[in-house]
């Protein structure tokens, strides 16, 4: 049993590979860890009540909401933002996507429809358009570029943009 | 949300324990509904974080096909349970339209139940299956029907100091149909504007069970039992379609509100149950 009584509570996370240990008050959202704590600004807050899905990062490979999230309920838990995907400087192949398919207009959205994206193609790679339809669907991008976001991810599923733009 | 107690229970005693220790502290399962009413209501005075507790958490088959679901399962994994899909398809069904992926990923049945809230999604579904609800407490454990669950509009039988810890689908007759609709504004991430569940079951052209659950067309989930009335052991086919519409226009009374008004979600209430009677009237298609 894990308990406080008004005091911080210590917890255990891997981000983007690195081990964290933070001490949080129980009220502390992994929107905010995230943000303020580690400086991690590509996880967005744009309504932080659930509806947007501009905060989605990967929670043990699950696409969830950081703004809904306590810290203190996920300790233990691996955690994948926007800022880990590049590999080595190279552009994961949806971010690569996404830029040849003009997919980010002012970009707010970007980072929580890659990974609602990451998270749908490792569940499976061969996803039909109606499947990222599905998958993308708790993400709203408030410059309407559905399409294009759509057609990005369409072309990883079909292995059309293997070879990253550079 | 801000609280000043926090404990992580490993065990169901350990909950119960926590909760009886602390009556004023609130239960925090998936947090979807509490982080969002969190800045409309006064800080908890201290949190019994169940996500993720393991005795709360899973779905298997118990005693001669029921199918008990801890309270702490999230939605996904109802999505892709293959017992759900075999036995309670529309709770499946339910489950795919609460929210989003995000919202499914971390929302939970037990969530859904105790909030009690007139558009909980899950909620007709439980209904129209006859679910059974168990609660513990420092006084042992208990089991609710689930119709006499919800009391009002966000209350329920749910005392003080219990802890939902799991809802049980008994058995259907393998003859039964399960039928599911939700009407929102769009497809994902909307709030109902209705939903109906029912499960219907026809013998030699007569319907010999009925039950209908319906959501946001009173204060609380409600099992239409008029209509029920109107179609046990009446004949398949329109007249029994049309009298089970009428009699739902005797007993409903929907409210209007900024998500749909009372002459809209009459009528589709009663389409959708027209619906029900008549898919459960042809005998073609076993699904
Ligand atoms: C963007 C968004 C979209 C949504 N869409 C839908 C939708 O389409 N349909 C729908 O039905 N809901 C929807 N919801 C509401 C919510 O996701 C569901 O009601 C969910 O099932 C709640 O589960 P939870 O575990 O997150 O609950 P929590 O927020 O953790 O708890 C909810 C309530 O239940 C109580 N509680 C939880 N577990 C227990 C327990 N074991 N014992 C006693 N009390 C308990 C809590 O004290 C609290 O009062 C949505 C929410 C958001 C933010
Ligand atoms: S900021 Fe989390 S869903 Fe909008
Ligand atoms: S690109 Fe602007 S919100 Fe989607």
């Amino acid at each position: 049993m894990r308990s406080s009584d008004g005091s911080l509570i210590e917890v255990h996370l891997t981000v983007n590979g690195d081990a964290v240990r933070r001490a949080v008050p129980p009220e502390r959202t992994l929107a905010e860890l995230l943000r303020e704590d580690l400086l991690l600004t590509g996880c967005k807050q744009g309504c932080d009540q659930g509806d947007c899905g501009a905060c989605t990062v990967l929670v043990d490979g699950r696409a969830q909401l950081a703004c809904l999230t306590l810290v203190v309920a996920i300790d233990g838990a691996t955690i994948e933002t926007v800022e880990g995907l590049q590999q080595r400087g190279r552009l994961h192949p949806l971010q690569a996507a996404f830029v040849a398919h003009g997919a980010a207009q002012c970009g707010f959205c970007t980072p929580g429809m890659l990974l609602s994206a990451v998270a749908l193609l490792r569940a499976s790679p061969r996803a039909s358009r109606d499947e990222i339809r599905a998958g993308l669907a708790g993400n709203l991008c408030r410059c309407t570029g559905y399409v294009k976001i759509i057609d990005a991810v369409e072309a990883v599923a079909r292995g059309d943009d293997e070879e990253p733009a550079p | 949300m801000t609280a000043t107690g926090y404990v992580r229970p490993a065990s169901i005693a350990e909950a119960v324990a926590a909760r009886a220790a602390h009556p004023d502290w609130i239960v925090l399962c998936g947090a979807t509904d509490l982080m969002v009413e969190a800045p409309l209501r006064p800080a908890p005075v201290g949190v019994v974080d169940v996500w993720a507790l393991a005795e709360l958490c899973g779905i298997a088959e118990v005693d001669g096909g029921a199918v008990r679901i801890g309270a702490a399962t999230p939605w996904r994994d109802v999505v892709t349970s293959p017992l759900i899909a075999a036995r309670a398809p529309i709770l499946a069904a339910a489950a795919r339209e609460i929210g989003a992926l995000q919202i499914q990923a971390r929302g939970t049945i037990g969530g859904n139940v105790g909030t009690s809230s007139p558009v909980g999604d899950s909620l007709p579904v439980l209904l129209a299956l006859d679910a059974t609800v168990e609660l513990a407490s420092p006084r042992g454990t208990r089991r609710v029907p689930y119709r006499d669950y919800p009391t009002g509009y966000r209350t329920t039988a749910l005392a003080a100091d219990e802890l939902i810890v799991a809802i049980t689908i008994p058995a259907a007759h393998p003859g039964a149909r399960q039928l599911w609709r939700k009407v929102g504004t769009r497809r994902a991430q909307s709030i109902s504007k209705i939903m109906a569940a029912a499960l219907l079951r026809v013998e030699a052209g007569r319907f010999v069970e009925a039950r209908i659950g319906l959501g946001a067309v009173a204060n609380r989930p409600i099992r239409a039992a008029g209509a029920e009335a109107a179609i046990v052991g009446a004949p398949v086919g329109e007249a029994t379609a049309d009298a089970a519409a009428a009699a739902l226009a005797a007993e409903l009374t929907p409210i209007t509100d900024v998500r749909s008004t009372a002459p809209y979600r009459l009528a589709t209430v009663q389409q959708v149950v027209r619906r029900f009677v008549l898919e459960a009237s042809s005998p073609s298609s076993p699904d």
